[in-house]
């Protein structure tokens, strides 16, 4: 066990500050949960991507620097210790990369991984349907083979920021026979193909941060499959394990709202202490934040050594999503009866976005497979419980 | 940056953990409750055999030198199969303390080689601490005059016996005369020593709450996997799969802050109070929840005197109150955090940067 930083890690560390300093947009960005905030993040991303710093574990050829993950941790604490932009491209890069890197064909990864880097293309998720959300397997829609394509027909819906987005990713039913995880085949779809209607639903937020898609007779190239046709549910396991665990929800990304959360019980400190739970309430979301960082460079660790991370990672998922919870509930308590105002609001006093904040950390525990689902992920695999 | 284990350290671990599994079976703790010293000489023979008593000993004193690192994997052997106190405060806390002690205090090299062939029993008497543990068979006790150190033998106190709620656990109200003789450490150099101790011990403690949490979870899943009702076992029922599923999540996330603990202080960090009381709070919450959800899975038979969940719950409702209780801890990291130059923050993890 050695925890200090190597040489070359605090170099990198003192890098990615530093540039991050010169570089970051004066301007707070808009949501990118709106067109024009879509646009402004996906600038600053192609920023990032030509200072080699969009994709730091990715090799080289692809854009990146191969960096290792503890780098990566790094990397992601300068990020969000510098209050940089959220990443809009997250569900192409960091969920259908690394799905990519693992199943794709060399081809595959040539032609999608440094433009997804670039975020030339921007990714939407479509696993959910109407009728399929924690049971995924109960997937209707369907990819039947027509010579060298398929042919897409159903509906999707819940895809983020799928009406802004290039390219979507999902599961679908190309055995028209089949039943649950049989027959499913993983496949990408360009999201101006004929065919495809993309609806967007507005989110708590009243912004169209979610969309339903819908296929009519959408036809995909075969060599838009990842994986062996059937055999989707398998690579689609990969990236729900890569959901749920470290990539997506790095432990910077709570520090600094902790670290803002203490401030901002400091600075109304004498109304916040009426309520004594309040400060244990701070407390506690601190030492939540650091456990789930000691526990990522653990987890680092052990990848390193060569172990394997399973179902812990359904631990992970709902670590975080609880956490982000309990770390905007209790900045809402501080805020007392200012909370609910919105940023457009003249007696707002919420310059970090609590509010916002709040209403996205209801869904933690819903999305990336809901925390009950999770539970149950742990008792059986982790524990060995018997099945319902 | 390197945050696991080396193969060795887990191969102790592996070897003790088989070791106390046959030595130390609960018929076995049962049996040695009954007796009045509370203690077995044949366990602690066995268990200095083991190497254990020698762990953290400088290897010129006849000891392995290791640290707090693995001790924090011990620690957690102990907790697990619920061996009583006398053990590590005398091979963890005690040899720490003493191994501090200026060179000057003559017994201070003896009693080091004592500790590691295990013909040696210490009690430590921290303030932080109401009451001493196996302080009636310690043939000294450590304890604090004014933050004096004085090494006090059996001859020279008096014990008053406080049973617990933990029937492992002997607990003295010690009586004595500080006197030039007893005294090993003056006020000033016995402050960062004190203060050591009691970080120490509190890892200590910490290590055992988590080892008792994964004993009760093991309990538990075992027992729900083979008691029925309604025609299935209940471990198939959601909401009993949901109480074991956070037991192991509390655990899981608690490892971590008890190694980074180990190693703060191991390593004489800053922040190393700080870190010990996140390790304390974690453990001794993994520990409750273990135990509370332990004894609902097993329903009535949780509650009986004969299912042996009662020993590690029993211990755990100790434990957690011991080397600094919650409120005590809670303090402390209460002014740690929201100290002006506080640690906060994405990077600050592992020291400030
Ligand atoms: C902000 C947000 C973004 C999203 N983005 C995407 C996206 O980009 N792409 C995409 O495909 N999907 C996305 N989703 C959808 C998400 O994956 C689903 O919401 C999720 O899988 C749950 O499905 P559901 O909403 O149908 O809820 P349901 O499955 O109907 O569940 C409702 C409740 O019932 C519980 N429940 C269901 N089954 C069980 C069971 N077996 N045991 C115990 N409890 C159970 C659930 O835990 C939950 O509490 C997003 C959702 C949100 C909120």
């Amino acid at each position: 066990m050695d925890l200090n930083y190597t040489p070359r890690q605090q170099a990198f560390r003192q890098e990615v500050r530093a540039w991050l300093k010169d570089n970051l947009p004066a301007q707070k960005l808009a949501s990118y949960d709106t067109c024009e905030g879509f646009e402004q993040h996906r600038e600053w991303e192609r920023k990032l991507f030509d200072a080699r710093l969009s994709m730091v574990m990715w090799p080289e050829e692809l854009g990146g620097r191969g960096c290792d993950l503890t780098e990566w941790l790094i990397f992601e604490e300068e990020y969000y210790g510098a209050d940089a932009p959220m990443r809009v491209n997250q569900n192409g890069q960091l969920l259908l990369g690394p799905t990519l890197m693992e199943f794709g064909t060399e081809e595959q990864k040539k032609r999608f991984l440094p433009r997804m880097a670039a975020s030339d293309d921007m990714w939407a998720q479509a696993w959910s349907e109407p009728n399929a959300g924690s049971d995924m397997a109960a997937i209707s829609s369907k990819a039947i083979r027509d010579g060298d394509h398929y042919v897409i027909n159903g509906q999707k819906t819940w895809s983020t920021r799928a009406i802004y987005a290039d390219w979507a990713f999902g599961l679908f039913r190309s055995d028209a026979d089949s039943k649950r995880h049989h027959g499913l085949s993983f496949l990408m779809v360009p999201l101006d193909a004929e065919g495809v209607t993309i609806r967007p639903i507005k989110a708590l937020n009243g912004k169209d941060a979610f969309a339903e898609i819908f296929f009519d007779n959408v036809r995909v190239p075969v060599e838009n499959r990842i994986g062996e046709e059937g055999s989707g549910w398998h690579v689609a396991m990969a990236t729900a394990g890569f959901e749920r665990g470290l990539l997506l929800r790095s432990p910077a990304r709570f520090q600094q709202p902790v670290r803002k959360l203490v401030e901002l019980y400091k600075a109304n400190q004498a109304a916040a202490d009426r309520d004594p739970s309040i400060r244990d309430a701070v407390m506690d979301v601190w030492a939540g934040a650091e456990s789930y960082a000691l526990s990522a460079y653990q987890s680092v660790g052990r990848l390193a050594r060569g172990e394997k991370i399973g179902a812990e990672s359904s631990i992970n998922k709902i670590i975080w999503s609880e956490l982000d919870l309990k770390i905007h509930e209790t900045a809402m308590r501080i805020l007392g009866a200012r909370g609910e105002l919105l940023s457009s609001a003249p007696q707002n006093q919420d310059d970090h976005g609590w509010l916002e904040g709040f209403l996205f950390a209801q869904a933690g525990p819903i999305y990336a497979g809901a925390n009950e689902i999770q539970r149950n992920i742990i008792a059986e695999r982790m524990l060995g419980l018997p099945k319902a | 940056m390197d945050f696991t284990f080396t193969d060795d350290e887990r191969a102790f671990q592996d070897a003790i953990s088989r070791f106390l599994m046959t030595e130390a079976a609960p018929e076995a703790l049962r049996e040695i409750w009954e007796t009045d010293a509370g203690r077995s000489p044949d366990l602690r023979n066995k268990m200095a055999e083991q190497g254990l008593t020698a762990l953290s000993i400088p290897e010129e004193a006849g000891g392995l030198g290791m640290g707090d690192v693995v001790w924090s994997l011990m620690t957690q052997e102990l907790g697990y199969y619920g061996i009583p106190d006398s053990l590590a405060d005398t091979a963890y806390v005690s040899a720490g303390l003493i191994a501090a002690l200026p060179e000057t205090v003559a017994d201070r090299n003896g009693w080091l080689e004592q500790i590691a062939e295990g013909s040696i029993r210490i009690a430590v008497g921290h303030p932080v601490n109401p009451l001493v543990a196996d302080a009636h068979l310690a043939d000294f006790t450590l304890l604090n005059h004014e933050g004096e150190i004085h090494a006090v033998p059996r001859s020279l106190i008096d014990v008053e016996h406080n049973a617990s709620i933990d029937s492992s656990r002997r607990l003295c109200r010690v009586m004595w005369e500080p006197s030039n003789s007893t005294r090993v450490a003056d006020a000033e150099t016995g402050a960062p020593i004190w203060e050591e101790a009691l970080n120490r011990g509190a890892l200590s403690v910490a290590g055992q709450l988590l080892g008792l949490a994964q004993r009760m979870l093991d309990l538990s899943v075992d027992y729900v996997a083979q008691r029925k009702q309604f025609g299935k076992p209940i471990g198939s029922f959601q909401a009993v799969k949901h109480h074991l599923a956070d037991v192991a999540s509390k655990i899981e996330f608690a490892k971590p802050v008890l190694y980074r603990a180990a190693y703060s202080l191991q390593h004489g960090q800053a922040d190393a109070a700080l870190h010990i009381s996140q390790a304390h709070v974690a453990c001794a919450e993994a520990a409750h929840l273990a135990a509370r959800h332990g004894i609902q899975v097993h329903g009535a038979m949780g509650y009986t005197w004969e299912v042996d969940l009662q020993m590690f719950m029993k211990r755990t409702w100790a434990l957690e109150s011991s080397w600094g209780d919650r409120a005590f801890h809670k303090a402390r990291i209460s002014a740690a955090i929201f100290a002006d130059d506080a640690p906060l923050g994405p990077g600050q993890t592992f020291g400030r940067s």
